[in-house]
């Protein structure tokens, strides 16, 4: 399906332009909805589709009234301090005790691994109302319900399945004689970890941070249950507003949204190129 | 070790002994019980967080399901005097249960918790609410020489309804299975279980669209993805990278903004009906209607989960040699039979795993239906929502949550044995 060779026949031909014509048609399908958002954010009225004007790449059409309403409502501002003040430390939670235990996870004679496994993977598995049901009894007896740590542990524990899995994965590529290696030359445990696990493995844990961060930086149904209106995060308010009374600005929003996923992406690209190389380095 | 084994040869029928004496066995066995200890030590911090944080609240959730203590704890006198009384005759208690309830309610009326036991028992039986609220007036009034069967009946009719004491009686237990046969739109009755009048019957029919729209959904993602994957697999490595990115932006793309957008574009004033109206598909007049209804919801989650599919197939598709199609080919199959007999088998496991992926992930979606499925194309999901923010019946709740759970982790163990969680790959 690679190329077409030179002696297909009219059929195959046809086909293979079909197909090509599908794939592309799917690939709209999931593209277009992301693109089509970022020209109607810039609409200088409140309509949700193109306007005439628009259509016709009038100047005046255009503005910067939703970015405008996204960056002085203190709504929107207090939701995006919120977000930004819940996922860093949601996403260290996870990193570091993730990390720690696909370590433990990754060692040779683990008893029960596959029951623990399952127990670390839940979180993702879980629909999301369930957790979010029990979480907002549980930490209500605890008195964590409506807390800034109430939703900082949620995330944390929803972001681990991801820090889990990216971790093991570079960790399966990891040459364990290294570790014996540092052993015999004299390091403890502590330092053969920082100095020669850590960084061989420091593309795993990275990826796994973003995941983690975009889990809670997109998460909206535990943050509802957990949360009071003081943790009302961007996805929150986005909710809000996508149910109630649908204003432009998150048109704004989303945009704005679409651009963090697309740096975030490129990082995770480049992370896996380097983390592919440092593989390629490593004689297991 | 040679020098320990240099060391044992002239004692051969002792045993091999490790460098510091020890015997080789226990010394192995205790290298290897430290290396279990260490592991496990690495793994106990997150495990005790995991457990804390996520398993314990959702057996603490499940577990309201069953429970019902309320009966039983407000009214204690009450449930030990019913113990005699056969639910199955129509006679009404005799006094001694009245006098019991009296002293019960008392107690209760001054703890305010008679309302709270109106409501848990209004799930069962509708009036007992009214009924609860209006004999903390009742009491005030009764007097305590005379006979309390009559002055109850005089307070409110529906104490003579045997009806109510059969639900007293069904329910005076400190643990139920009201709530999950609920759930299940049965009922308890003196004569056992029975199916709940046809017009009650919401939660089976709830259940079976969830599935039947997650399966569709599902589906389509399938019909959707393969093509993706199967281009994906073939192309040459650095043009597969582009289109692989093209399929993670979605993926990476915040839910709700994916939402927003199939809102945008779904809207009867929206995108996709004003080219159709343009291009002259649809009149202005009759503008499609996409949203707020079971297609919104079937077309968002498509788009939605459909990464969820690609990236399964595609790790699967990856390790299909190509040269087992030319070979096909060579052998005289043609385009179609080199396909179907020989690459769609073993792109099997990758279906699965998407597959179940998918089915997983929408059985159990709440956002998207809330936000774009009107009240035709919700999921059990905002049913359960709907149970613990607005009614606040958390029993019924929980009990819809168990029964999703079951599916769920049916599902999962499933996919455990079929791919292995461990293999799940991200991106």
């Amino acid at each position: 399906m690679a190329a077409l060779p030179p002696y297909a026949s009219t059929g195959q031909r046809v086909w293979f332009w079909t197909f090509r014509a599908i794939c592309v048609a799917i690939i709209f399908f999931l593209i277009m909805p992301i693109l089509v958002i970022i020209p109607l954010s810039f609409n200088a009225t409140n309509f949700f589709t193109f306007t005439p004007e628009m259509l016709r790449f009038e100047s005046g059409a255009y503005s910067l009234t939703h970015y405008k309403d996204f960056f002085t409502n203190p709504d929107w501002q207090n939701a995006l301090w919120n977000s930004v003040r819940i996922a860093p430390v949601a996403t260290l939670v996870a990193v570091v005790l993730g990390t720690l235990a696909a370590v433990g996870l990754s060692q040779s004679h683990v008893p029960m691994r596959g029951a623990i496994m399952a127990m670390l993977i839940s979180p993702m598995i879980v629909p999301l109302i369930i957790s979010a049901a029990g979480m907002y009894f549980f930490y209500s007896r605890l008195g964590l319900q409506g807390t800034y740590w109430g939703v900082v542990l949620a995330h944390a524990v929803l972001g681990i399945p991801f820090v889990i899995i990216t971790v093991t994965a570079t960790l399966v590529g990891f040459d364990k004689s290294l570790i014996r290696a540092a052993a015999n030359m004299g390091a403890g445990p502590v330092r053969t970890f920082f100095k020669i696990q850590m960084p061989l493995i420091l593309p795993g844990v990275i990826s796994g941070a973003l995941f983690a961060f975009i889990t809670s930086f997109d998460e909206v149904v535990v943050v509802l249950f957990v949360g009071s209106a003081s943790q009302k995060t961007l996805p929150w308010q986005m909710f809000i507003g996508l149910r109630e009374q649908i204003s432009p600005t998150i048109l704004a929003v989303a945009t704005i949204l679409v651009a963090i996923s697309v740096a975030l992406l490129t990082s995770l690209e480049l992370l896996r190129r380097r983390s592919e190389r440092l593989r390629g380095m490593s004689p297991g | 070790m040679t020098d320990a084994t240099a060391g044992t040869a002239p004692r051969a029928s002792g045993p091999m002994l490790a460098a510091d004496g020890r015997p080789l066995k226990a010394s192995l066995r205790r290298a290897l019980r430290a290396q279990k200890l260490r592991a496990l030590l690495l793994i106990a911090p997150l495990l005790v967080f995991v457990l804390v944080t996520f398993i314990l609240p959702i057996g603490d959730m499940l577990f309201r399901a069953v429970e019902n203590e309320i009966v039983p704890q407000t009214l204690p006198k009450t449930v030990v005097a019913l113990r005699d009384w056969d639910p199955k005759t129509a006679e009404l208690p005799g006094e001694p249960v009245f006098a019991a309830l009296h002293d019960d309610l008392v107690v209760a009326v001054e703890a305010k918790t008679n309302t709270r036991l109106g409501q848990r028992l209004n799930y069962e039986y509708s009036g007992f609410s009214s009924l609860m609220r209006g004999v903390a007036r009742d009491l005030k009034k009764m007097d305590t020489s005379q006979p309390f069967k009559e002055q109850f009946i005089a307070g409110d009719k529906k104490w003579s309804d045997p009806a109510v004491w059969q639900t007293l009686k069904l329910f005076s237990g400190n643990y139920t299975s009201g709530y999950i046969l609920n759930a299940l739109d049965m009922q308890l009755t003196t004569d056992g279980i029975q199916m709940k009048p046809a017009q009650d019957r919401i939660y089976v029919k709830l259940f079976l669209r969830t599935m039947a729209m997650s399966l569709g959904i599902t589906f389509l993602c399938l019909l959707l993805g393969y093509p993706i994957a199967f281009l994906l697999a073939s192309l040459p490595l650095r043009s597969s990278n582009l289109i692989l990115i093209l399929v993670l932006l979605p993926f990476w793309t915040s839910l709700l903004v994916r939402t927003a957008s199939w809102k945008v574009l779904l809207q009867q004033q929206g995108v996709i009906n004003d080219i159709l109206v343009w291009l002259g598909l649809v009149s202005d007049a009759n503008r499609l209607v996409m949203i707020n209804n079971a297609t919104g919801t079937t077309i968002a989650m498509t788009h939605i989960l459909l990464p969820f599919m690609i990236l399964p197939l595609f790790s699967v598709m990856k390790t299909i040699p190509p040269s087992y199609m030319r070979a096909a080919k060579s052998l005289g199959a043609n385009d179609w039979t080199a396909f179907w007999r020989v690459y769609f088998p073993q792109s099997i496991p990758g279906v699965g795993a998407g597959a179940i992926l998918c089915f997983i992930l929408a059985i159990g979606y709440y956002i998207t239906p809330e936000l774009v499925g009107g009240t035709s194309g919700v999921f059990i999901s905002n049913r359960i929502a709907y149970h613990i923010s607005t009614s606040l019946n958390w029993g019924l709740a929980a009990a819809l949550a168990t029964l999703l759970l079951i599916v769920v982790l049916a599902l999962y163990w499933t996919y455990d044995r079929i791919v292995g969680i461990d293999n799940v790959k991200l991106g």
